[in-house]
């Protein structure tokens, strides 16, 4: 088998140094995937459009896309958050399927930040690719995030700091999708600045089939 | 230095160590898909001009969007709409351009993906496994480091055929002693969740060992590591033995004679060192675990099917389900039964579902839906006779596919309804908009669709026998 390839390094995409905006609160523990983009929106083969059906179950009264009303007590149609670029979210956020819609779906609506106290893994993977950001903070910073609905709230991602009118914490991100997001880097390209240690691995390799 | 059976795992598929400012680059040996993840990552690969570096070790199923019902007498299958149809056609098309194997409609060995895997002996011991479906656990029954992607990571695999990685930590959850009769793998894996919450096991690979473990069998194992993702784990594992060898030899992808003695060999040696730790260790009592089902809208909610929905329950999820605190779960009318999905639809489910349902009618104004995991289970049942069985009982026998368990191709319940589903997710509208899932074993679900309404299978067959009288 042939191991050479002609991929090459041709990826990148708009450095994301500071998100600034309104905040809108979901303070509900656990929101899965199934919530965020409903399976009935997967059936597509590309990423277009699914900002519009971002949390549909929650969003819209009715069962079905053609019956459907807008919930105006639901946050994200509320005028004062219908803007919103940051997310906060009860605990475990994101967790359940492993659909990439949530992050696309998202970010189409114009979120670009996500903020719990604890983010599910496959979708903070997920997020970090497309350039949402994933933040998770302590129990008092949620608690405290989590009365800033409708307030402005600005993400330094250099600094590592998150602040309202009143208060500023720091916080983690992993270094590299730091870098990543700071730099404009897709992660593909340091796969591909791999591929001769991916070859060596390769050869070396036993493999039963 | 002692090893956990996932360090050994991981640390020789390291093609570039982590460091403070970089991953790990983990190479991936098996790299499975289907139709609704990854048409997004051959568009990518398509508009850049790449190419898939390792087609052969890339296996394609579609599972999600296809019809259950059996192609028309022109061999046409129905599927729910244009959009199922335009993705299963996207998935042949992109495995042709890119020399792909798929596993096709009409092919012997479609199936859900987690089903077909193993069946094909493609999920082997040692292996590291991706999927874009977070269910990919399932394979790590066969001591695989096999986890799900989205379909970013699905594109980088295609392309070099490894994927960033920060180490995760380890969980240990041994289990003493055995089931008690009655008691099934799913039982087990819903108290296990229910005990350490849905994000409970986040950031970390769970081992699951101890004599209940050893003593199940393939089938069960799955079951198990199917769930660990339910917990927010990464992955859940379990050390090959005996019983994964016999269940792996001989079958297609399978290593065959010197090879296979050779495998065996190697995959022997994959099992946590003694005296090595992990970051967490969990135990459970295996003989205080009883017939489990969900009562909320997440598997955490879940409790033993003789015992109330608890106070302290999330009042938004009772809001949505139509339960009270301090309520039985037993007695509660149901609308349809769901026996299938990647958790609970082989061989020795719809075994443990025929037995209940022999010589019994499935109740009036119940809908039972049984669909098989994969075409070869699905012939594997009706060479036992256990499609009789169902279909004399009232219920539907289906082609195989996920089916209900997301209701992608319009398998789906009603606003409302109420479904006894072996699945794996009880998330509001999971199985159909305005849908009430509730989880349970196979046995649960059977016994269920029998009475019309929540049941302990262990007491209800006594019951029934009466009944049926
Ligand atoms: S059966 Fe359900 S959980 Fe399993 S792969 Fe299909 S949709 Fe996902």
């Amino acid at each position: 088998m042939s191991t050479t390839n002609q991929n090459k390094q041709t990826f990148s995409r708009e450095p994301i140094k500071q998100v600034e905006g309104v905040a809108a609160v979901i303070d509900i523990e656990n929101i899965d995937t199934d919530q965020i983009i409903p399976a009935e929106y997967l059936k597509i083969t590309n990423k277009d459009g699914l900002g519009e059906h971002l949390f549909s179950n929650w969003r819209y009264f009715g069962n079905s896309e053609s019956d459907r009303q807008v919930n105006p007590e639901f946050v994200l149609n509320k005028p004062e958050t219908k803007t919103a670029r940051i997310l906060v979210a009860g605990d475990n956020l994101g967790c359940g399927s492993s659909r990439e819609h949530a992050p696309w779906a998202l970010l189409d609506f114009g979120i670009q930040v996500v903020v719990s106290s604890s983010i599910a893994d496959i979708f903070k993977n997920n997020s970090v690719k497309n350039g949402l950001l994933p933040i998770v903070v302590n129990e008092d910073e949620h608690q405290y995030l989590l009365t800033q609905n409708a307030k402005q709230i600005s993400v330094d991602i250099e600094k590592q700091t998150i602040s309202t009118a009143e208060k500023s914490f720091e916080f983690q991100i992993e270094p590299f999708a730091r870098f990543c997001f700071l730099n404009g880097m897709d992660q593909l390209d340091f796969l591909f600045s791999q591929e001769q240690q991916i070859t060596e691995f390769e050869a070396q390799q036993t493999v039963y089939a | 230095m002692k090893k956990t059976l996932f360090e050994k795992v991981w640390e020789s598929h390291i093609v570039s160590p982590e460091s403070i400012d970089t991953p790990a680059v983990l190479y991936i040996d098996t790299h499975l898909i289907h139709e609704v993840t990854s048409p997004q990552a051959f568009n990518v690969l398509r508009e850049k001009g790449f190419k898939v570096r390792r087609p052969d070790r890339t296996f394609a199923t579609m599972d999600h969007s296809t019809p259950t019902t059996k192609p028309n007498a022109d061999g046409e299958y129905q599927f729910n709409g244009e959009k199922e149809k335009s993705q299963v056609e996207q998935l042949k098309t992109n495995c042709n351009e890119f020399g792909i194997t798929l596993f096709e409609l009409g092919d012997d060995r479609q199936g859900i993906v987690h089903v077909v895997g193993p069946e094909q002996g493609i999920t082997q011991p040692g292996k590291t496994i991706v999927c874009g479906d977070s269910h990919t656990s399932t394979h790590g029954a066969f001591g695989a480091l096999a986890f799900g992607i989205g379909t970013s990571e699905v594109g980088y695999t295609f392309a070099t055929q490894c994927i960033p990685q920060r180490k995760p930590k380890t969980m240990g959850i041994k289990i003493n002693g055995h089931l008690s009769a009655g008691v099934s793998a799913k039982d087990l894996i819903l108290a296990i969740i229910a005990k350490i919450g849905i994000g409970g096991a986040t950031g970390h690979v769970i081992e699951y060992f101890g004599e209940a473990i050893s003593r199940m069998n393939m089938d069960e194992r799955m079951t198990i590591c199917n769930m660990s993702i339910e917990a927010g784990a990464r992955a859940g594992m379990i050390a090959p033995d005996k019983t994964t060898f016999d269940y792996l030899e001989g079958r297609p992808y399978a290593p065959k004679g010197k090879v296979w003695q050779q495998a065996i060999d190697d995959w022997s040696q994959l099992y946590t060192d003694q005296g090595a730790e992990f970051d967490t260790l969990i135990e459970i009592e295996a003989p205080e675990i009883k017939p489990m089902i969900t009562f909320g809208t997440n598997p955490e909610m879940a409790i033993p099917i003789t015992s109330i929905i608890p106070e302290r329950a999330p009042r938004h999820a009772l809001a949505y389900m139509g339960f009270e605190p301090n309520e039985s779960m037993m007695e509660k009318k149901v609308d349809v039964v769901f026996i299938g999905s990647c958790t609970n639809s082989r061989i020795t489910d719809l075994r443990e579902a025929a037995a209940v349902l022999k010589n019994k009618k499935v109740s009036p104004g119940v809908r039972a839906l049984i669909v098989p995991g994969s075409h070869l289970v699905k012939r594997q049942a009706e060479s036992e006779g256990l499609d009789q069985v169902f279909i004399d009982a009232g219920a539907e026998w289906r082609e195989p596919g996920c089916s209900m368990c997301l209701g992608m191709n319009g398998d789906i319940i009603l606003p409302g309804q109420i479904c006894v589903s072996t699945s794996n997710r009880n998330f509001e509208g999971r199985q159909g908009p305005g849908g009430r899932t509730l989880l349970a074993s196979p046995a649960t679900a059977a016994a269920s669709a029998v009475a019309g309404k929540v049941v302990d299978p262990n007491t209800f067959s006594k019951q029934v026998v009466g009944e049926v009288a």
